[in-house]
């Protein structure tokens, strides 16, 4: 194992910074630090080493497929990081008079404008700094149209296969959750819902296609009968790479949504963000939008704040995470809007394609066809005692990152494939081939699979112990 | 499966037991079995007052958690601290050293709506 | 462009084996005809050789590189070439979140030994993996106090950012019978002074939120404020700047309770705001209580050490409406730049760098309040990176001149609080030479 940082020696002599005035920095006793930082001066050649070998110890999308269904880990195109890169994005403080900022604000305009147009909406913000943080943004619009409207309304529909983050968000915006039940096929039921709505619903949150990867037939009979209560429709992004071009939020019913720039726009996902989560709104929302945000005004860009009586405050400080908006914009402009169209219809045949490599072989929870992604059921597939987490940590000792497993909570030993576009069939059906194999391994030599995966740096962590005797720092 | 014939049981799996004028209240064997390792729990604190039923604790797995319901109502008087820093307990003795906390009831006739060992045996078996 | 990697004859293949001749057709067994959208009103796509130029010349349309002596919550710091190198492969920028374990050690050791790092520099005894940015960490801090106290009411210095302040409002919007209190600092000195906090302070207080250095760049006094905060049984949460660790206290030194703040002067360049990783360390009882991931180390079946997320049952995956927060995606790349920084810099580097900024602010300060038509706003105070000044001169004119000069100028705080008119805040860090100092004073003089 790669020693942990502390353990190194100190041995740096080199200079980072220096001071070319004269050293000044005596402060009264009561404000100084007395405790001790324990961190060791390391020279750059053994910092590099260090860091080098934690980086080859990764999995990582530029070396291995993930068919993680609900991440769209799709490729992540150099050039956008190259163009983030200009010393023109990166050297600009937040506060510079907005005729030095026009650059990023057009970038920023165009993006919006883009996402307008994918989605129907009217307008967004591109201040959310990840999907959960544009799920409470849009959850607070709600809240705030229907005070302004003065009605109460204190409760959110959220299937039971959504993602936590929905029910999590509802809860921090501080309504009640009120769970709907998806039908043996996965979808959502206008029948079903009728029965649990009541006048004190704010809205109901979706995922279109939803975790399954089934388009919802019964979303116009929804859309209808939330609106006829004067509920509102908030639509989940996450899902988005598999109708770009093909089917708009806005158009289907949606009033409130957010998009994951690092799932659909191919930002990375830097093993845990930055990501950025635009929340978009129909018209009649554009008042609650959260400030500021940028706007075009005789043909110059400037900074909003929009209608301080109804918007809901401020999610983040400034703007909005540029560098990641920055590469989305390239990415949309590279692909153009027929590339975009082109991108999701890709994404719907790869995961269809793989659906039917597996089909038989498994059960498929989703049914004959998909969309982007589809979710299969291991149980009654393996061998003695073997689960859906040991195939997950099987296919990582051939080189496969696993499929999100578990989820969503409606299929029994789920996992959750999503291949996107950006993977060849030639890889589809490799990752098929090894899939079947270690289904039939399960079968055959049961132990294997349970002992996975061994090919990697750690077997199995003793996640018990590390959750009843916590050691988190050095 | 371990099911003592001197505690009351809910179908929420939780057991109790009457000691003097104040009720015991823990998991079962069948729960923490279920459950697999614990790593976690949050316990009440004393002196709230629960009902019968009432969400009052929580119990933590490495990938689940779950809610605990207070079998009687009543007030909290007692709160099993050792749990806080060693959660394994609940597995290795959830009818003795793994008990959660101690409550003072507010009607003694509430055990009578809980079920006895057999009952119980009844329905986790059924 | 398109990073699709399927030729049509594959496709061809694709398409046989679902069963369908065109994609419409397979799109059809999902959709209904009438939920299709339109063609999309997006121009074409262009070639990679385009789109530079098409970026190059946004890019253009910016005024960047000045040289920056402007701060308010965002610095221009000097980033050491080896962290870009570091998190620039691809190996951790193309990686996903930890969840396999196994598959992602180098993340996952880093993120341990980030947290780590953060609990040396705050002094206190756990941290997690970050979250978006100083101002959601307060904002989180805040809910956090609410919820392990169970008390409604938040004290907090209005000296803080007023865009975290902003935020923090927003956060609390929807909770019930809530009530944030703001105390202000005294206009003489810039800090709060004793009597203010304890004339408001109630048994009802949850927490006492205080930023030091202060949005002026004020030092406050931390031993005092949270003495009587803690007196009061409430807790302490202190917003401090990582780049002042190496010299001003630990916030465990002053018994804080949580300690939050703004990670981007660490690794981070300014990208307007939008580079940043909030930081939140606490004392061990809060541990179980804290929102965001957290890393932990353990054996393997093996008894080979290893890390993996832990503590997770307080995480919207598994505890869904009952989570410590919704967050799901947080900052990891910017903070693990953080983290490359902090392991290069190490403890003589930040301490250095601590010396270096508060020297070089001390030296511009000097010369400015020196400058005919400029004075101190607050007198012999204790500042880091910023300080205040008020002046005769036109404020408009003075940025203006000094832009033409590729200078970025001290921040007109008019813009940001109406009460400080004709004021203006300058930040120095270690970045400015001594010229471009030199230099900013010549040209102030002349205004």
């Amino acid at each position: 194992m790669e020693k942990i940082l502390n353990e190194i020696n100190s041995n740096r002599q080199e200079e980072i910074i220096n001071c070319d005035v004269p050293l000044n920095y005596e402060i009264d006793k009561k404000y100084q630090r007395t405790s001790v930082i324990n961190i060791p001066d390391l020279c750059e050649s053994t910092l590099t080493r260090h860091f080098t070998a934690l980086s080859r110890k990764n999995f990582a999308l530029s070396n291995t497929f993930y068919p993680l269904g609900s991440c769209t880990m799709k490729y992540n195109p150099i050039v956008n990081e190259k163009i983030a890169k200009f010393s023109s994005f990166s050297n600009i403080h937040p506060y510079q008079p907005e005729e030095t900022l026009q650059g990023c604000f057009e970038v920023m305009y165009e993006l919006e404008k883009a996402l307008c147009e994918i989605s129907g909406m009217s307008a967004f913000t591109l201040q959310p700094a990840a999907g959960a943080h544009g799920e409470y943004t849009g959850l607070l619009i709600i809240s705030n149209y229907f005070k302004a409207k003065g009605e109460k309304r204190t409760k959110i529909i959220v299937p039971d296969s959504a993602h936590g983050t929905n029910p999590a968000s509802a809860a921090l915006a501080g309504f009640e959750i009120i769970s709907l039940k998806s039908e043996p096929d996965g979808t959502l039921s206008a029948q079903r819902l009728s029965e649990i709505l009541t006048k004190d619903v704010a809205a109901i949150m979706m995922t279109v296609p939803n975790t399954l990867g089934i388009f919802e037939k019964q979303i116009s009979e929804i859309s209808e009968i939330m609106h006829k209560n004067g509920s509102l429709m908030y639509y989940d992004g996450a899902n988005l790479n598999a109708v770009m071009g093909i089917v708009r939020p806005a158009d289907i019913g949606f009033d409130v949504m957010h998009i994951n720039l690092h799932k659909t726009f191919s930002t990375p996902h830097g093993g845990g963000g930055p990501g950025s989560g635009p929340v978009g709104v129909k018209e009649f929302l554009k008042d609650f939008l959260p400030a500021p945000r940028i706007i075009k005004a005789e043909n110059k860009f400037k900074v909003d704040f929009g209608n301080e009586k109804y918007s809901i405050g401020q999610m983040k400080a400034f703007l909005g995470n540029f560098p990641v908006i920055l590469k989305a914009c390239a990415y949309v402009k590279a692909l153009g809007g027929k590339g975009l169209k082109q991108a999701s219809e890709q994404a719907v045949l790869n995961a269809n394609y793989l659906l039917n490599l597996l089909k038989g072989k498994i059960k498929v929870a989703t049914g004959k066809t998909c969309m982007h992604e589809f979710v299969l059921s291991s149980k009654g597939y393996l061998g003695q005692d073997v689960k859906t987490l040991d195939v997950a940590k099987r296919l990582l000792d051939y080189g496969y990152y696993a499929p999100t497993i578990y989820f969503p909570l409606i299929v029994e030993e789920a996992m959750m494939i999503e291949p996107t576009e950006t993977e060849s069939k030639q890889l589809l059906d490799e990752f098929a081939n090894v899939l079947i194999k270690i289904i039939d391994e399960s079968n055959n030599t049961p132990e294997v699979v349970k002992a996975a995966p061994v090919n990697t740096p750690v077997t199995r962590l003793n996640e018990v112990q590390a959750a009843r005797k916590p050691k988190l720092r050095w | 499966m371990n099911i003592p014939n001197n505690l009351f049981y809910a179908k929420t799996h939780e057991w109790a037991k009457k000691e003097g004028d104040k009720i015991l209240v823990g998991i079962t064997d069948y729960a923490q079995h279920e459950i697999t390792d614990i790593v976690h729990v949050e316990l009440p604190e004393v002196g709230k007052k629960f009902q019968k039923a009432q969400a009052c604790a929580v119990v933590e797995s490495v990938k689940s958690a779950f809610d605990i319901y207070c079998p009687v109502s009543g007030t909290v008087v007692e709160i099993n601290e050792e749990l806080l820093s060693s959660p394994e307990l609940i597995n290795q003795d959830p009818y003795g050293k793994g008990f959660f906390f101690t409550v003072k009831p507010d009607n003694e006739e509430d055990l009578k709506d809980l079920m006895n060992d057999v009952d119980y045996k009844k329905t986790i078996q059924g | 462009m398109n990073y699709i990697p399927v030729t049509e004859k594959d496709k061809e293949e694709m398409l046989k084996k679902s069963g369908v001749a065109d994609i419409d057709e397979l799109l059809a067994l999902q959709i209904p005809e009438n939920l299709r959208a339109k063609k999309l009103n997006i121009p074409e796509g262009i070639s990679e050789q385009s789109l530079l130029k098409l970026f190059s010349s946004y890019a253009d349309k910016n005024r960047a590189n000045l040289i920056c002596f402007r701060g308010a919550g965002i610095y221009d710091h000097f980033i050491p070439s080896v962290v870009d190198e570091i998190i620039g492969r691809s190996e951790f920028w193309t990686a996903y979140t930890p969840y396999q374990a196994e598959a992602s050690q180098g993340t996952l050791q880093a993120i341990f030994e980030y947290q780590s790092m953060i609990c040396e520099l705050t002094g206190l005894d756990t941290s997690n993996a970050s979250l978006y940015d100083g101002a959601t960490a307060v904002a989180e801090a805040v809910l956090l106090a609410l919820r392990v106290s169970k008390k409604n009411k938040v004290i907090i210095s209005s000296a803080l950012n007023p865009e975290y302040i902003k935020v923090v409002k927003t956060y609390t919007s929807k909770l019930e019978n809530i009530e944030l209190i703001e105390i202000d600092i005294d206009e003489k000195t810039g800090s709060i002074l004793k009597e203010t906090l304890t004339s408001k302070i109630t048994e009802d207080v949850a927490a006492v939120v205080v930023q030091s250095p202060n949005f002026f760049g004020i030092v406050e006094d931390m031993d005092l404020l949270s003495q009587i905060t803690k007196q009061n049984n409430s807790l302490f949460i202190s917003v401090v700047n990582l780049a002042s660790l190496g010299i001003l206290q630990a916030p465990g030194q002053y018994n804080a309770d949580i300690a939050v703040g703004e990670g981007q002067v660490f690794g981070n360049s300014m990208y307007m705001g939008g580079s940043t990783f909030g930081f939140m360390a606490v004392k061990k009882a809060l541990e179980w209580k804290m929102p965001g991931r957290i890393v932990g180390k353990t054996v393997d079946k093996n008894g080979k050490e290893g890390f993996v997320l832990t503590l997770q049952s307080r995480e919207q995956h598994i505890r869904r409406e009952k989570a410590t927060s919704n967050i799901c995606t947080n900052a990891a790349l910017n903070s693990f730049a953080g983290c490359v920084y902090m392991a290069y810099l190490g403890k003589t580097g930040i301490e250095n760098l601590s010396k270096i900024n508060i020297s070089k602010a001390r030296y511009a300060f000097d010369l400015v309040s020196k400058i005919d038509g400029f004075s101190p706003v607050f007198k012999n105070a204790l500042f880091f990176n910023e300080f205040v000044v008020k002046t005769t001169k036109d404020v408009k004119k003075l940025e203006e001149k000094l832009l033409e000069n590729n200078i970025l100028g001290p921040l007109p705080l008019e813009q940001i609080n109406k009460k400080y008119k004709n004021c203006l805040m300058f930040a120095v860090t270690e970045k400015r030479t001594k010229q471009e100092i030199d230099n900013l004073v010549e040209i102030l003089k002349q205004i």
